[in-house]
């Protein structure tokens, strides 16, 4: 049974997670930018569910404002910084977003103070066989919700004009404007829809865990390395490795103990990489 | 090039000029003894830093509305220095140092927290500065053989095995199983050791002992096992994040555990972000308002708790109390010493025997307060209303406490 509940928590984890890494997916193959202040707009994302839930709506309500809200504050990043760092080498764009993050750290720091503080939506419990499996409701709802906003955007992508325009311009930039595309419109939009999809994971984190203005880092960290994993323009391989990674983490915590849980992620990581390297000297000796 | 000089030689003589007036308003000038403190305003301990100032700052108006501090037959008034350590000990090592060396102060407050004041202690240290310190319960702290420091509180070893005792108590005496969840830092390793202690003393049996990674948000994992291996006793400590996470995912997971034990329940308003969820907590805890120990200042931790509300319109966690404490040793001291001879104060220090508000504080050779113990208290909630009681020590226990927890199933 604890391996059930294992496999079970590190599923409804790693969704939660997928849906952070997909949002920088996105951004990394349309811009070419690497954004370490990811987890920051998570967690300014719970503060707008959590300030919801201080004024007596409920959190779960976040999921709806949080992405609006956090779309315009994409946007406005993006003109102020991003735009003029997105044509330039990956280091300034990681230079750039990590003095956005450290920005961010200290203005909600200043706002919202430093405690920590989470958002009760009071939810409930199911329990699974013979109640040996236990599953908090707030997980189910946030990885449903997850998994909804994922197939949305997919829909999206695919179906809507500023959509193929997004993945013209992933696939070519110059070609795009070249056709007609307004990439600059695109790289806009795009970094808002990261950062809405950033708004709706920091609203279920609101409910699910705690949210504190110095603790977005980890989410960078996790959501850069569900894309590593995954390979860059691969979403559904997004999905796959988030999910992976959340079972890995549940699993290594019981055999190997906790202390080693996110050691063990990270020595995954370097033997995926070490992996890669490897196919592709071979790729390479073959093209010879 | 000539104007260059003269711009040169301005600042220069603008620089000169203002280090030595900056060095002579400090240590004690007039009737103000200057007192350097540097404290987390900004950054992730800003909310703890601001309780730690809030202490001292409300201490030294009552003492200096109370005659001050008289030493050589005159009498003197406390001033404090704070400078801004952004929560980082490298700034706070760094502010000490210009503390002591450029504004000349002779005698130091702690910062808050244990990785901070670790951070600053070896400078006090090798200026000789006495630096008597409320926030700062890290054990390591106490056994490096500091001569300048003292802690007015108990060291982070003490915080939570009077647990183990109270539910090998409520055992018949008999030994129990533990099982420890703890964060990977400085602070909760010190209250493992402690636990650790308490374990091998009464013969129990640790069945669980999981070390948290810091930046992990989730202990659903060790819940599990906690269900599997039905411990009678669960100890939490993971600083806020870790008492917030624990509470949320033991009522959510329904994890029924007879006794459960936790440090940093104040700091994270555990009662008012979880309401009765949070019931049954043991909570470790430095000081609680309903402690009967008595000053000339103070008066009591009642009337403690009312002062403090009234002047910064909330209740004082701990973390304010004991920084108060600090100021009132000081001034025992300075009076003790009747002199600002940093050695003889600093020897004053090491003999302090005194009863504050707080509690007892006399210092062992590390520089530990040893005459405080613990107090546990435990959540209890009429309706939706929870209060924190103390339940142990027995000398102070304004209720009893409720044990076995009831499971999830019977609330």
């Amino acid at each position: 049974m604890i391996s059930v509940q294992a496999c079970l928590d590190g599923i409804l984890l790693g969704i939660l997670f997928a849906l952070i890494a997909y949002g920088m997916a996105l951004q990394w193959g349309v811009m070419n930018i690497i954004n370490i202040a990811q987890g920051d707009l998570v967690i300014l994302g719970g503060y707008i569910a959590y300030f919801m839930y201080l004024y007596g709506i409920h959190p779960a309500w976040g999921v709806i404002v949080a992405p609006i809200i956090m779309f315009f504050v994409g946007i406005a990043i993006y003109k102020l910084v991003i735009n003029k760092v997105v044509d330039r080498d990956l280091f300034i764009s990681i230079l750039a977003t990590f003095g956005i993050s450290i920005l961010f750290m200290q203005l909600m720091n200043f706002a919202f103070g430093a405690d920590v503080v989470l958002a009760n939506s009071d939810y409930g419990t199911t329990m699974l066989f013979n109640n040996n499996v236990v599953l908090p409701n707030s997980k189910i709802f946030s990885a449903f919700i997850s998994i909804l906003f994922a197939i949305c955007l997919v829909i999206y992508m695919k179906k809507s004009k500023l959509g193929r325009a997004i993945r013209a311009t992933a696939q070519n930039a110059r070609a795009a404007k070249i056709l007609g595309v307004d990439t600059e419109k695109v790289y806009a939009a795009t970094f808002g829809i990261n950062a809405a999809l950033c708004g709706v994971a920091g609203a279920l984190i609101s409910i699910t865990f705690t949210i504190h203005p110095y603790m977005g880092l980890p989410y960078t960290i996790r959501s850069f390395m569900i894309v590593i994993v995954a390979g860059l323009g691969n979403l559904p391989g997004v999905a796959m490795s988030g999910m992976g990674l959340g079972v890995f983490e549940e699993f290594a915590d019981y055999i190997l103990g906790t202390e080693f849980r996110i050691g063990s992620v990270f020595l995954l990581l370097v033997l995926i990489l070490v992996y890669r390297r490897f196919k592709l000297s071979r790729k390479r000796e073959y093209l010879k | 090039m000539r104007l260059n000089k003269i711009i040169l030689s301005f600042v220069s003589a603008l620089v000169i000029l203002f280090s030595t007036s900056v060095a002579s308003f400090a240590k004690v000038v007039g009737d103000k003894i200057i007192l350097g403190a540097a404290i987390s305003l900004t950054g992730k301990y800003s909310s703890n830093g601001v309780h730690t100032q809030n202490g001292y700052n409300m201490a030294v108006d009552r003492i200096n509305s109370m005659g001050g501090v008289k030493v050589g037959g005159k009498t003197y008034k406390f001033d404090i220095i704070y400078y801004d350590d952004e929560s980082n000990p490298k700034r706070a090592a760094q502010l000490a140092e210009r503390l002591i060396s450029q504004d000349g102060v002779e005698f130091m407050l702690g910062p808050y927290s244990s990785g901070l004041t670790k951070a600053i202690a070896p400078v006090t240290e090798k200026y000789g500065v006495p630096m008597v310190e409320a926030n700062g319960a890290s054990r390591s702290l106490f056994t490096k053989g500091y001569k300048y420091l003292f802690a007015v509180l108990a060291p982070a070893n003490l915080y939570l095995d009077v647990a183990i005792d109270l539910a090998v108590e409520k055992n018949n005496g008999k030994p129990v199983s533990v099982a420890m969840a703890f964060e990977q830092d400085a602070f909760s390793q010190d209250v493992r050791l402690g636990v650790l202690e308490a374990i091998k003393r009464t013969g129990s049996k640790k069945v669980i002992d999981d070390k948290l990674p810091k930046e992990l948000n989730d202990m659903a994992a060790t819940l599990v096992k906690v269900k599997q291996m039905k411990p009678d006793v669960l100890v939490v400590s993971g600083h806020t994040k870790g008492a917030l996470t624990a509470i949320r995912q033991i009522s959510e997971m329904k994890v029924d555990v007879p006794m459960l034990a936790m440090t940093h329940c104040d700091a994270a308003k555990l009662s008012k972000q979880h309401g009765k969820n949070s019931q049954y907590a043991l909570c470790a805890s430095q000081w609680h308002k309903t402690l009967t120990y008595k000053d000339n200042f103070f008066k009591d931790g009642m009337t403690y708790d009312a002062d403090f509300t009234k002047e910064f319109g909330y209740a004082p966690p701990y973390q304010a109390a004991e920084s108060s404490a600090a100021l009132l040793v000081f001034k025992d001291a300075f009076e003790r010493a009747d002199t600002f001879d940093q050695k003889k104060v600093r020897d004053a220090l090491a003999a302090t025997n005194m009863q504050t508000f707080y509690g007892n504080i006399k210092f062992a050779a590390g520089g530990q307060n040893v005459d405080k113990p613990m107090v546990l208290f435990q959540v209890m909630c009429d309706g939706d209303n929870c209060e924190n009681k103390v339940v142990a020590p027995t000398k102070w226990a304004s209720a009893e406490l409720i044990h076995p927890i009831p499971s999830w199933s019977k609330r």
